[in-house]
């Protein structure tokens, strides 16, 4: 595992990357502690406390909601959802990615030129419709809405494993394995595949805001998640509907989105920076 | 130039059926059928509803059927809007669609082309920083947060602008929705404009132009300004598609009787015709449009044509 350390050294030069990362990571730490602290549920109406605004004193950090229920749970709860969407989109998005674009990368010729010819054209679908299709026509689950939303991410993915596999197959360690006849599929999978790592994660950082974005667009158009489940782009609907009355509705989990998404830019370029000084060097 | 634009022609024709098929098996995977309700209704009356709509007709059938129609741009009728065909529907809400994406497209070019030359000549100056400052946070905010803070604070605080679409009248119920849907458009343009024009501007020809001592303003204007705007140019293929799927938001947050609102309120009905039409409109639309900016590329730069 040298490369990652390499890549952890390297990633510790950049100011950028350390900041963002940083009140990522402190955000999502609050969002795991916060509903375990809290004496409060995130499904818990309270109609004696409806609408109350953000007060120490009163227990209820960032307010309630229109039913009363303890909106600094919710919010947290809705973290939670972001950055699951975060994990599990990417991941998707990673092994089909990485497999695709390393698979045309490697064997090459004809097979290389029909499976990029396919990403060409899905590109060129407007997938975020399709998605939408997608939940119209089937029942609205978590699992559902993640894996639609890894399965648009991986076409960047694809393309840039491809062209870096390309220069990779041409290495002396990838035709000696050749030589004494280690299989294709293995040598995709065990000498290709590592060697894809720095590449691989920036990309990873760089989808990371969009898969986030896509999850939060469904959710505030009420086709994503499903309550009394919530995310942050459910969070933001809500308090659209709110914010005559109660502005600290809309404005808390609007900024908390705002940042994380900014964050994960700020990373993303970061890692593109070192990424790219890197090859340049 | 012709035998070009015939050969891109022909190569968008594969999408747009990969796209009908999809959206078309999608749609026909559902489980259950939509005319499927609650209370059971005689198994005739079933089977000549089914027949009025094709829907015993084998799949195949049912598809070139389909195909059939939306060739002629005939989407059949909505399921929940009744007595309206899907085509009628999205005849009467695109063009409140269009004003509101051609306005935001153009402001931001105008803004987005203005802010990044500023940003680009005064490369690392604190003029500099704050421009990029706020494209990134353009860049990272969505649409549908940009909104609703700005209608709280401009609408809904200040009253300077109205809140929503019905009720007002003219320029001002136009401002705020557009101004939402520019905003992150602004961002990427200026963005791109800035990245591209630093690059021509260290390039040999412009020192030429300079050492003939022609000044700055004459240099961008005249020579740096068209091959910088190739990368921003291509942008607006992802450009035009971004602001349809924010005019989705933005519609329904303001109340605008377009097409993303058609949209979204057939999918919470789940109006399979509607979606399923308004899907393959938008896509449609999307290929023919970056089909027309890979074009204008050809025109603005001649190398593009021969490969």
């Amino acid at each position: 595992m040298s490369a990652v350390a390499r890549i952890w050294a390297h990633m510790r030069s950049s100011k950028t990357v350390m900041v963002s990362g940083g009140i990522l990571a402190a955000i999502a730490l609050l969002a795991v502690i916060g509903p375990w602290i809290s004496p409060n549920e995130y499904v818990t109406a309270d109609f004696g406390s409806i609408l109350r605004s953000p007060t120490l004193s009163a227990g209820h950090v960032f307010g309630t909601d229109d039913l009363g229920r303890d909106l600094f749970v919710r919010t947290m709860m809705g973290v939670q959802v972001t950055f699951a969407v975060a994990i599990v989109a990417s991941v998707v998005s990673l092994v089909i990615g990485v497999l695709y674009g390393a698979t045309a990368g490697f064997v090459g010729g004809r097979v290389d030129a029909v499976m990029m010819r396919l990403v060409d054209t899905l590109y060129a679908l407007p997938f975020i419709f399709f998605v939408i299709l997608l939940l119209v026509v089937f029942e609205r689950n978590f699992l559902l809405i993640f894996i639609a939303i890894g399965a648009i991410n991986w076409l960047d993915m694809a393309r840039i494993v491809r062209g870096q596999t390309l220069s990779l197959r041409e290495r002396e360690f990838v035709q000696a394995a050749q030589l004494i006849g280690v299989s294709t599929p293995r040598i995709i999978l065990r000498h290709i595949a590592p060697n894809l790592i720095g590449v691989v994660i920036v990309y990873v950082t760089l989808t990371i805001p969009q898969a986030i974005l896509i999850e939060s667009f469904l959710s505030f158009l009420g086709l994503g998640i499903q309550e009394p489940q919530t995310s942050l782009g459910k969070l933001v609907n809500d308090g659209t509907a709110q914010m005559e009355g109660a502005s600290w509705m809309l404005l808390i989990p609007a900024t908390l989105l705002a940042a994380i998404l900014l964050c994960f830019n700020f990373l993303g370029d970061g890692m593109r920076d070192l990424f790219d000084s890197r090859q340049s060097r | 130039m012709l035998r070009y634009t015939l050969r891109r022609l022909l190569g968008a024709i594969p999408t747009l059926f990969l796209v009908i098929v999809l959206a078309f098996l999608l749609v026909h995977a559902a489980p259950g059928g939509p005319f499927d309700d609650e209370r059971a209704l005689p198994p005739e009356i079933e089977a000549n509803i089914a027949a009025a709509y094709h829907l015993d007709e084998p799949l195949p059938v049912q598809f070139l059927r389909y195909l059939g129609g939306v060739v002629q741009g005939d989407f059949g009728p909505s399921y929940s809007y009744r007595d309206y065909t899907v085509s009628e529907l999205i005849g009467r809400s695109f063009p409140v669609s269009v004003q509101l994406g051609i306005l935001a497209m153009l402001l931001a070019a105008v803004s987005g082309i203005s802010l990044g030359i500023v940003a680009a000549l005064n490369r690392n100056s604190a003029l500099d920083r704050i421009v990029m400052g706020f494209a990134m946070t353009g860049i990272s905010i969505p649409v549908f947060v940009i909104a609703p803070v700005l209608v709280l604070f401009l609408a809904v605080k200040l009253q300077w602008l109205p809140a929503s679409w019905t009720g007002s009248e003219g320029a001002s119920r136009l401002l705020l929705p557009v101004l939402s849907l520019a905003l992150p458009q602004i961002a990427y343009v200026a963005r791109l404009t800035r990245a591209s024009l630093i690059e021509v501007l260290s390039s040999d020809f412009i020192r030429t132009a300079r050492s003939q001592g022609l000044g700055t303003a004459a240099i961008v204007r005249y020579h740096a300004l068209k091959p910088a705007m190739l990368p921003v140019l291509s942008y607006m293929g992802p450009a035009v598609a971004a602001v349809l799927t924010g005019s989705v938001v933005v519609e329904e947050i303001f109340g605008i009787p377009g097409l993303g609102q058609l949209f979204v309120r057939g999918s919470l009905n789940r109006d399979y015709t509607l979606v399923l039409g308004v899907v393959i409109f938008y896509a449609t639309l999307i290929v023919l449009l970056n089909l027309v900016v890979d074009l204008l590329y050809g025109v603005i730069d001649p190398r593009i044509r021969r490969r």
